[in-house]
C-alpha cells in the first residue's frame, strides 16, 4: 500500500485517510519549501556579483560595483520568484509573491543611496577626521594640514541661532493655526506657508542679503546673523507645517476636560495640548533643523567664506560646514589638491554625524517626554 | 452648596442650524436630573449649554436664559471661564490626561489655575476628592502612577474625582456609563447617589434602567426627524415619567416602542 494514493476508494482506508487528513487533504496546495525566497535572493545576487565580477575581471569596469549587483540582483529576484511561484504555486500565490518582492525591491532602492553615500562619505572622510581637523581652522594653511573647527563652530551657532528664531515664530504660528485661527486669516496663513516652503534656498539668501544691506546701508554685508535670518526664513515653514499637524493630532476631549474645570483657553494650550504633544514637536524642530544645516547656497551669499576663526554671529563673514566643502572641493588644484579634496570629505562627514546626533538627541527627549500611556 | 438651574425659552443654535428649539425647565438643587431621548434630541447639546462648553464648537450660539440660583449665565458681562468653576462636568469617554500622574490628574483644576496649595492641602484634597469618587482605597498606594494605567471605570471615577476637586455646585454628566462595563456603572450609579447630598446633578443617558435607577426628575427630549430641532417633550418626577407619563411620544419611548 503506497501513502500517496488519490483514489476514492483509498479514502475509505483508515490509515489512507489519515494520511491524507495530515497533509491537508482537499485543501492541500503546492507550496514552495519554506526560505525559497531567500534562496533565490541570494542566488540572484550570486549571479549578478559573478557577473560583474567577470566585467571587473576583464578590466571593463574600474572596480567591482557593488550598488550595481545588489540592484540588478534584486531586480533578478523579482523575475526569478515569480517564475518559480508560478510554476509550483499557481497565479495567485506567483502575483502575491511578485507584489511583495517588488515592495521589496523598493525598499532597497530606496536605501541603497543612502547607504552607499554614508559608506562613500565614511571612505573618503575618515583620512582626514583627526585631532587637528577638530582643532585648528584654515588660517595661514597652504598644503596639507588644517582643520574644519572654524566651519564647525560657524555652522553650530549659525544652526542655532536659526533656530532660536523659527522655532518660537513657527511654533506660536501653528498654535495660532491650531487653536485660534478661523477665516480668512487663517487660511491666509496656511497658503503662505505652503508657498513659502517651496522657496529656493538662493532666494532666501538674497532676501536676507537685500534685508540686511538696506537697512544697514552696506551693500557688502555678511555676517553669521545675516545667514542665521536666511536660514530661518527656510526653516519657519517646516516648522509651522509639523507642529501644526502634531498640534491636530491631540485629542479634543483632553481640551475640553481642561476647559470644563475652569481653566482659560491659553493656560489649556500651555499645560495640556503642548505637554501631551511636546515629543511630536521635538521630531518636527529636529527634522528642520536637519533641513537647514546643510544648506549652502544663502551661506554662500551672506555668510561668505573665510579660513579663520569667527565666534561673533553679528560681524564679519563666517564659515559654515557646507561651505567648507564647497570651497575645499572647488580649490582643489595643484600640488595639494588631494589634501583639499579630503578636508572637504572630512566636513561632509561631520555634518552627517552632526545631523545624526541631533536626530538621536531628539529621540531621547521625545522619549522622555512621551506621554505615558497604559501601564 | 449646590444650586438651582432655571433654563427659560432657550434655542440653542449650530451657525444656522437650530438643535434645541425652546426649553424650558428648573432644576432643583441637591437632585438628579435625567436627560433621556433619541440620538441628535440635543440631550448634550442642552447640557453643554448649562457650563458654556457648546461654544467651544465654532459658531455655536445661544439664545434665551439659564439661571443658575438667579444669576444669568449668558450675561454680556460674564467670564465663561469662572461659570466653568462653578459647573463641572464629566464627559462620555473617559480622558485623565495623558501627562499626568492619578495625583496630578485630581489636582489638575486646582495646578492649571496656576493656583499655588501647601502640600498638606493639597494631599488632603487628593484624598478627599478621591474618597467621594470611591477610588481613594483603590489607588491610593499608586498615586504617581499615570492616569492613563487604570482601568475604564476608574479612569471615569478619575475624572469624576477631578471634577470635584474645583468644588462646584453643579456637576453635570454626558453619559458617563456609557463606555463602561455593568460593575463599572454600577460603582458610578451608587457615586451618583452619594454626591447628590452636595450636588445638583444633571446626567444625559441612553440607558432607561439607569435614568430610573438614578434620577428624581426626568426630562424626555424628541425630535419629529433628522434636520428638525430638538424639543422637551415632558419633564417630570423620575417615577410619573416611567409609570404613567402624560405624553403618549414618552409613553411610547420608555416602554421601548421606538428609540
Amino acid at each position: 500500500m503506497t501513502t500517496t494514493t488519490s483514489t476514492p476508494s483509498a479514502t475509505t482506508m483508515p490509515g489512507a485517510g489519515a494520511v491524507a487528513a495530515r497533509r491537508g487533504g482537499l485543501y492541500a496546495a503546492a507550496r514552495l519549501p519554506r526560505g525559497t525566497a531567500w534562496a533565490t535572493l541570494a542566488a540572484s545576487w550570486l549571479v549578478t556579483g559573478g557577473l560583474f565580477g567577470i566585467l571587473d575581471a576583464a578590466g571593463a569596469s574600474d572596480g567591482f560595483n557593488l550598488v550595481g549587483t545588489i540592484f540588478f540582483g534584486t531586480v533578478l529576484f523579482d523575475v526569478a520568484i515569480w517564475s518559480l511561484a508560478l510554476l509550483v504555486e499557481g497565479r495567485r500565490r506567483a502575483l502575491d509573491r511578485l507584489v511583495t518582492s517588488l515592495v521589496s525591491t523598493a525598499f532597497v532602492i530606496a536605501l541603497l543611496p543612502l547607504v552607499s553615500l554614508v559608506a562613500t562619505v565614511l571612505q573618503n572622510g575618515l583620512a582626514r577626521f583627526d585631532t587637528a581637523y577638530f582643532t585648528e581652522s584654515m588660517r595661514n594653511v597652504i598644503g596639507a594640514g588644517g582643520g574644519g573647527l572654524h566651519a564647525i563652530v560657524g555652522t553650530l551657532e549659525i544652526t542655532g541661532m536659526a533656530t532660536l528664531i523659527s522655532v518660537p515664530v513657527g511654533l506660536l504660528a501653528s498654535i495660532y493655526l491650531v487653536e485660534y485661527g478661523r477665516g480668512a486669516l487663517a487660511r491666509g496663513i496656511t497658503f503662505f506657508v505652503d508657498v513659502m516652503m517651496g522657496i529656493p534656498s538662493i532666494v532666501a539668501g538674497l532676501f536676507a542679503f537685500a534685508l540686511f544691506a538696506l537697512a544697514t546701508g552696506n551693500p557688502g554685508i555678511r555676517s553669521g546673523f545675516v545667514g542665521a535670518v536666511s536660514l530661518s526664513v527656510l526653516m519657519i515653514p517646516v516648522v509651522v507645517r509639523s507642529s501644526e499637524e502634531i498640534l491636530r493630532l491631540v485629542p479634543n476631549e483632553l481640551r475640553e476636560a481642561s476647559l470644563a474645570l475652569g481653566v482659560p483657553k491659553w493656560l489649556t494650550v500651555l499645560k495640556i495640548v503642548l505637554p501631551t504633544s511636546i515629543a511630536g514637536l521635538v521630531t518636527g524642530v529636529m527634522l528642520a533643523i536637519a533641513r537647514v544645516i546643510g544648506e549652502t547656497a544663502p551661506l554662500l551669499i551672506v555668510a561668505g567664506f573665510t579660513a579663520s576663526m569667527n565666534y561673533d554671529l553679528f560681524s564679519d563673514r563666517m564659515m559654515t560646514l557646507p561651505v567648507f566643502v564647497y570651497t575645499q572641493y572647488t580649490q582643489a588644484a595643484g600640488l595639494h589638491a588631494q589634501a583639499a579634496v579630503d578636508r572637504a570629505w572630512a566636513g561632509a562627514l561631520t555634518l552627517i554625524i552632526i545631523v545624526m546626533v541631533l536626530n538621536l538627541a531628539g529621540r531621547v527627549i521625545a522619549r522622555i517626554f512621551a506621554p505615558r500611556y497604559g501601564r | 452648596m449646590s444650586k438651582r438651574i432655571e433654563v427659560t425659552d432657550l434655542d440653542v443654535y449650530y451657525s444656522r442650524f437650530l438643535a434645541v428649539q425652546n426649553v424650558s425647565l428648573t432644576i432643583e438643587p441637591r437632585t438628579v436630573t435625567a436627560f433621556i431621548g433619541p440620538s441628535g434630541c440635543g440631550k448634550s447639546t442642552l447640557l453643554r449649554t448649562l457650563n458654556r462648553m457648546h461654544e467651544v464648537v465654532p459658531g455655536a450660539r445661544v439664545e434665551g436664559r439659564v439661571l443658575i440660583d438667579g444669576d444669568d449665565l449668558y450675561a454680556p458681562d460674564v467670564d465663561p471661564v469662572l461659570v466653568r468653576r462653578q459647573v463641572g462636568m464629566v464627559f462620555q469617554r473617559p480622558n485623565p490626561f495623558p501627562t499626568m500622574s492619578i495625583r496630578e490628574n485630581v489636582l489638575a483644576g486646582v495646578r492649571l489655575n496656576n493656583r499655588r496649595m501647601p502640600r498638606a492641602d493639597a494631599d488632603d484634597l487628593v484624598e478627599r476628592s478621591l474618597a467621594s469618587a470611591n477610588l481613594w482605597n483603590e489607588v491610593k498606594d499608586r498615586l504617581n502612577l499615570p492616569g492613563s494605567s487604570l482601568s475604564g471605570g476608574q479612569q471615569q471615577r478619575l475624572c469624576i474625582a477631578r471634577a470635584v476637586a474645583v468644588a462646584p455646585d453643579v456637576l453635570l454628566m454626558d453619559e458617563p456609563c456609557s463606555a463602561l462595563d455593568p460593575i463599572s456603572t454600577l460603582a458610578i450609579e451608587d457615586l451618583i447617589e452619594e454626591l447628590k447630598q452636595q450636588y445638583t446633578i444633571v446626567i444625559v443617558t441612553h440607558n432607561m434602567q439607569q435614568a430610573s435607577r438614578v434620577s428624581d426628575r426626568t426630562a424626555f427630549f424628541n425630535i419629529s426627524g433628522a434636520g428638525t430641532p430638538g424639543t422637551l417633550i415632558e419633564y417630570d418626577d423620575t417615577a410619573t415619567i416611567f409609570s404613567r407619563p402624560s405624553v403618549q411620544a414618552t409613553e411610547d419611548y420608555v416602554s421601548g416602542k421606538f428609540g
